[in-house]
């Protein structure tokens, strides 16, 4: 008797994902998809699109979906979440989303501790428009608009959104996690699946930070995308729980 | 150990390789002499007897297209 021990999740669609070869959108997407159907509410999601590569995604998950104009995600949630308090209200943004343009929304959403869940994805650039510097892109890392390495003294040291919105009493919930390998995406899984059970359970706002990767922005394989952002994205933007609700505290 | 068995959607795949990667014995290549209708070289298994249906490489699949079984 076989058993099957993993299929593609009734969460997505059957559209082909329209992400580059290697792009761990696909692997988070997977993710998220997978506690929708686990937690039986697939129904009753509501999930909002960001601007950026995952701008399509409402053609991915099979739930509901709302597409939001740039980085302006946290606010859309807010407002559904306000007038339809029995869904499950969640964003998907991407790193020149969530955290340059849409700076103030995540900040303000997380200060007001709206009950939704936000998924943050960081590559480190900005990758539908061919790979600029993000405020995330790493110090000395080579983009498009910063051919010679991002240099603090002109632009600053990337901006860590984890640690900020962790500061914050609102923030219920923060986490970061990363995808590089087997094991960490199995963890991954654990830290989205408590985001939208801390929402399930009406405690506010939760957030999972994941490092992800660029491989054709980053002018790498997808395989030596993965071991840069381990090596180099996770030097600078650790992995670990930030906040979480007192309970759960040790 | 238990033997497992996996079964490739090749129309999904774009090639990328992570699952060459993920796998602990190995088993994974990118079939040479054959690409699928996206114009990719979609992965296969060169040695299915020694699969144990561990799952890795499901779960660094960013196109989801590969399902696992345990025998």
């Amino acid at each position: 008797m076989s058993k099957i021990v993993f299929q593609r999740t009734k969460g997505l669609t059957e559209k082909e994902f329209s992400y580059c070869p290697g792009c761990t959108h696909g692997i988070i997407h997977r993710l998220v998809a997978e506690v929708l159907e686990e937690l039986n509410i697939l129904d009753k999601a509501i999930g909002i699109s960001p601007v950026g590569c995952a701008v399509m995604n409402y053609e991915f998950f099979n739930c509901d979906m709302q597409q939001a104009a740039h980085g302006r995600a946290p606010a859309v949630a807010t407002g559904i979440k306000r007038v339809r308090p029995d869904n499950i209200v969640f964003t998907y943004q991407g790193d020149g989303d969530l955290a340059s343009i849409g700076t103030a929304e995540i900040v303000h959403a997380a200060h007001r501790s709206e009950n939704i869940t936000v998924i943050f994805i960081n590559n480190a650039v900005y990758g539908m428009t061919g790979g600029q510097m993000a405020p995330t892109t790493l110090v000395g890392q080579k983009t498009t608009t910063s051919p010679f390495g991002r240099d603090a003294r002109l632009c600053g040291e990337p901006i860590r959104m984890s640690e900020l919105l962790a500061t914050i009493p609102g923030a219920t919930y923060v986490e970061r996690v990363s995808v590089h390998d087997p094991a960490n995406v199995r963890k991954a899984k654990r830290a989205v699946k408590k985001a939208f059970e801390i929402q399930m359970k009406g405690l506010g706002f939760a957030f999972v930070e994941f490092i992800s990767t660029c491989p054709v922005n980053w002018g790498k394989t997808p395989q030596e995308a993965l071991n840069w952002a381990k090596e180099h994205m996770i030097n600078y933007y650790p992995l670990g729980v930030f906040r979480e609700p007192k309970e759960d505290a040790q | 150990m238990a033997k497992g068995k996996i079964t490739v959607d090749i129309d999904r795949c774009k090639g990328c390789g992570l699952c060459i990667e993920a796998c602990p014995y190995d088993l994974l290549e990118l079939t040479p002499d054959f690409v699928n209708k996206k114009g990719y070289q979609p992965m296969r298994i060169h040695t299915p007897e020694e699969c144990i249906g561990c799952a890795n490489c499901a779960m660094m699949c960013p196109d989801v297209c590969i399902t696992v079984e345990r025998l």
